[in-house]
């Protein structure tokens, strides 16, 4: 699409700013750089305007002038995507949502928020508290992502295998396409009549339009928790645990698994404690009104004092709950500490190989001399290999993407998937043919031309092709560096 | 109009269905013809059934997942799960009738459960199906958690076959709770049943279901888990509110009866509505108002059901609906029509093999 683009790029600036009000369309080079790069570092570019809309209406006039002059656009938030997908495209506009950021309603009643996409995702929550309601997608990012940039990428979070994803809490849009039409599908009710339009828009990775609304569904908070950490000699023990706890019936808010080296990190960056010793940690989270989490504790404890554990230490307050989903939450950037870059993988494995996918990964590891740790959401089977390398030593970053491609195709062969919630994007579009046949692909493609015909929202995402942005150097997020936001 | 039209086909495999697909100009899918209005369409759109494709691929407990063909009877899966302690926590209706898998997809349907993890659309997972080219394709995932690619497994819910032929379908399913309880609590009117609605879905209890018979009336709760915390928690909703605890007999009974759409006319008009809670109230007067018609309130407020008997017409009741059985329009209500959706229809089927979204044969 780069070919189609500003013939006159100073013309094209002109018209954009004279449709919009002043101070919405940034072009300085300062102001662009910060809009180069989202939660992928590796990925960067330059592009030719960033446009910040205040109004719905100003996001669909830029819409539509991109739509008009086919120029390629990308829709971001707070930039926290692990999969590049708010990577810009050069010589594009990139369109930011965080000036859309009100609650439009809250019904406690109904238990239905409806908001504009710029909303972070906990502030969804904090607004839900003094009604007892919380919205329950928590993505390790949630302090700062946002609701649109959640409901682009499906994003997901601890809590998946029990509540699902944003697409489960998603029960309506109001979205400006590419073409420039606006659409409304679904509303409060969490029935739908008719073809899912709103099931079918979550998860598009910015490939459809940009969500201007988005109605929620909020969920009672839990009344109860019992979290519980226990430490394992192995990681084939720890996974034995939990095989242990989903047959047994339980279903658990949380299942994750720390490994060793994760379980350092954590340990160096946020002083958190765990049982000597132990070369992985489970935590296991109960949650519930209080009598069923009662019953249901026996149970547990029962199961993991015969799963063979170093150590369990249930948390015996809040504080000691937050402590451990303080040290989980954080640990991926915790690894980061111990490497200059690093690449976080998103793959699913059918549970019961967790244990076969986890040796392999670690004798490739060993084999192709590349560090990676593992921290994953056990419940669900979705793996986060952290993959370590120093982006300055000549062939690092190769070898690193050379490991996390093999993960990438051993989650395929077993059955499972190249992302659980992070979204193929820019990072993984390489991998979509290894999930998908060439017709299924082609489907996939149809389906965005049916909502882009120009491939102007978001190009380079989801599918190959050519036009990858410049690998760059960079570590850390700003934001990583700062404790602020994690990775997972 | 069935009088006319030809057999259906029945194809036996994927591979057949594909062919069956290619073989006819117009095509639509049927399964156990529980909510024929779905497949009610023109004499010349030939049928092809899944009776025949029918059976359990995959079923892995420790998974939490199972792969069927979309002609297998809800009953069988059912059965299959609950011998593992497993279910679909959404109970899908119908299964008494013989409904499919495929059907009830394609029809959107969910049941009392659905109040506490979500309906159909939370638990599909993943789609094999033929598009209106007659290429068998897979899309969305076959393990629980999956983000690759759009999420062409939800569209198809509720799509009533307009986009392509549903072959096998990947679910997520949840351990059963080890004890249900269900609860009846008469209410005065209902405004108060509304109010009981928006108190008890918020309250710390986390019912299983919470649905409401707007003719006797009544509001019925449902609890599940541990026999040991259920006692403590009925004890306290009738602190709050008067009513009974309904014994297991008769309470399985109930559910089924509500899963089964008993209490509709037989041989009349049955159609579902999205309601929003506080849209309750006027949806029950509008039944109260249809001679003959009868009602039935699900997920909190967040459905309602009408029926009528044969020849009568359907409460006049504005809202998004669909008709499952009987005569009238296939959509109720005013359906949002965008330029997208033809775009998406010649996306999935540019032949117009399957009928459009508009053509209903009405």
């Amino acid at each position: 699409m780069e070919t189609t683009a500003v013939p006159d790029r100073t013309a094209t600036l002109r018209r954009l700013m004279a449709l919009l009000p002043p101070g919405r369309v940034l072009d300085g080079a300062a102001q662009l750089a910060a809009y180069g790069s989202d939660g992928l570092t590796a990925f960067e570019a330059r592009p030719l305007a960033v446009v910040v809309p205040e109004t719905q209406d100003e996001a669909i006039a830029a819409v539509r002038f991109c739509h008009a002059e086919k120029l390629p656009f990308v829709a971001r938030g707070s930039g926290t995507s692990l999969s590049g997908g708010s990577t810009p495209c050069a010589q594009g506009i990139v369109i930011t949502l965080n000036r859309l950021n009100r609650i439009l309603r809250l019904d406690p009643a109904e238990r239905v928020a409806v908001v504009e996409p710029g909303v972070i995702n906990l502030a969804v929550t904090a607004a839900a508290q003094p009604y007892g309601l919380h919205y329950a997608p928590d993505p390790s990012s949630q302090s700062v992502c946002t609701i649109g940039g959640n409901v682009a990428f499906n994003a997901g979070g601890a809590h998946c295998l029990k509540y699902g994803m944003t697409s489960n809490h998603v029960l309506g849009v109001k979205a400006v396409l590419a073409t420039g039409e606006v659409v409304t599908w679904g509303g409060p009710s969490r029935e739908n009549i008719g073809p899912d339009w709103t099931g079918l828009f979550v998860g598009n990775e910015g490939l459809f339009g940009i969500a201007l609304e988005v109605t929620l569904q909020l969920l009672p908070r839990a009344e109860v928790f019992h979290t519980v950490l226990a430490g394992y000699r192995t990681l084939e023990e720890a996974g034995d645990a939990v095989a242990a706890v989903v047959a047994s019936g339980l279903l658990p808010g949380a299942i994750e698994i720390m490994d060793a080296l994760a379980l350092e990190a954590a340990s160096a960056a946020v002083h958190a404690e765990y049982p000597p010793g132990c070369a992985a940690v489970l935590i296991v989270e109960l949650e519930g009104p209080r009598e069923v989490v009662a019953a249901d504790r026996l149970r547990l404890d029962a199961i993991l004092a015969a799963s063979q554990p170093v150590e369990v230490r249930p948390a015996r307050d809040a504080a000691e709950r937050l402590a451990i989903w303080k040290g989980r939450k954080s640990a991926f950037s915790a690894v980061g500490r111990l490497s200059p870059d690093f690449i976080v993988q998103d793959g699913v494995v059918p549970r019961r190989r967790l244990g076969e996918a986890l040796r392999k990964i670690s004798a490739w590891s060993k084999e192709m001399n590349v560090r990676c740790a593992n921290v994953f959401h056990a419940g669900d089977g979705n793996l986060h290999p952290l993959i370590l390398y120093d982006g300055r030593e000549a062939g690092a970053l190769e070898r690193a993407e050379a490991l996390a491609g093999r993960i990438l195709r051993l989650c395929v062969e077993m059955g499972g998937s190249i992302t659980g919630e992070h979204g193929v994007g820019l990072e993984k579009r390489d991998y979509l043919p290894d999930m998908f046949s060439p017709e299924e692909v082609a489907c996939l493609k149809r389906l965005r031309a049916a909502f882009d015909p120009f491939e102007i929202a978001n190009p380079g995402k989801m599918f190959p092709g050519p036009g990858a942005p410049a690998l760059t150097q960079h570590g850390l997020h700003p934001l990583e560096k700062a404790g602020v936001i994690a990775r997972e | 109009m069935v009088a006319l039209a030809p057999a259906p086909l029945t194809p036996a495999s994927l591979d057949e269905l594909a062919a069956a697909v290619r073989s006819a100009p117009r095509v639509i899918a049927v399964g156990a013809g529980t909510k024929p209005r779905l497949a009610a369409v023109g004499a010349d759109v030939v049928r092809v059934s899944t009776v025949r494709l029918s059976g359990i691929v995959d079923y892995e407990p420790s998974e939490f997942t199972f792969t069927a063909l979309a002609g297998t009877p809800l009953r069988e899966i059912v059965a299959a799960l609950g011998e593992k302690g497993q279910y679909l926590p959404f109970d899908p209706p119908l299964a008494g009738a013989g409904a499919t898998l495929g059907g009830t997809v394609a029809a959107g349907l969910s049941g009392p459960g659905r109040f506490r993890f979500g309906g159909l659309r939370d638990f599909i997972l993943g789609v094999r199906f033929v598009d209106g080219e007659g290429r068998l394709l897979r899309l969305g995932g076959r393990v629980v958690k999956n983000a690759a690619g759009f999420d062409v497994p939800k569209f198809f819910v509720g799509s009533a076959g307009r986009f392509g032929v549903l072959g096998e379908i990947t679910f997520k399913v949840f351990p059963r709770p080890a004890v249900r309880r269900t609860l009846c609590l008469p209410v005065a009117e209902t405004k108060a049943m509304t109010a009981m609605f928006a108190a008890a879905g918020a309250a710390r209890w986390e019912l299983d279901a919470l649905e409401a018979d707007p003719a006797a009336p009544a509001v019925w709760l449902r609890l599940g888990g541990p026999a040991a915390a259920l006692d403590a928690l009925a004890g306290e909703i009738f602190a709050r509110w008067p009513g009974r605890t309904v014994p297991d007999d008769e309470a399985a009974a109930h559910w089924t009866a509500i899963s089964e759409f008993d209490w509709a006319p037989a041989g009349g008009t049955l159609a579902k509505f999205a309601l929003s809670p506080g849209q309750v109230p006027a949806f029950v007067a509008a039944l109260a108002a249809a001679p003959g018609a009868k009602g039935w309130i699900g997920a909190g407020g967040n459905v309602g059901y009408a029926a009528g008997p044969a020849g009568a017409a359907l409460p006049a009741w504005g809202g998004a609906g669909v008709t499952l059985r009987g005569n009238g329009p296939l959509w109720l209500g005013p359906p949002p029509r965008v330029e997208v959706m033809r775009a998406v229809k010649a996306a999935m089927d540019p032949v117009n093999r399957f009928p459009g979204l508009d053509e209903t044969g009405a």
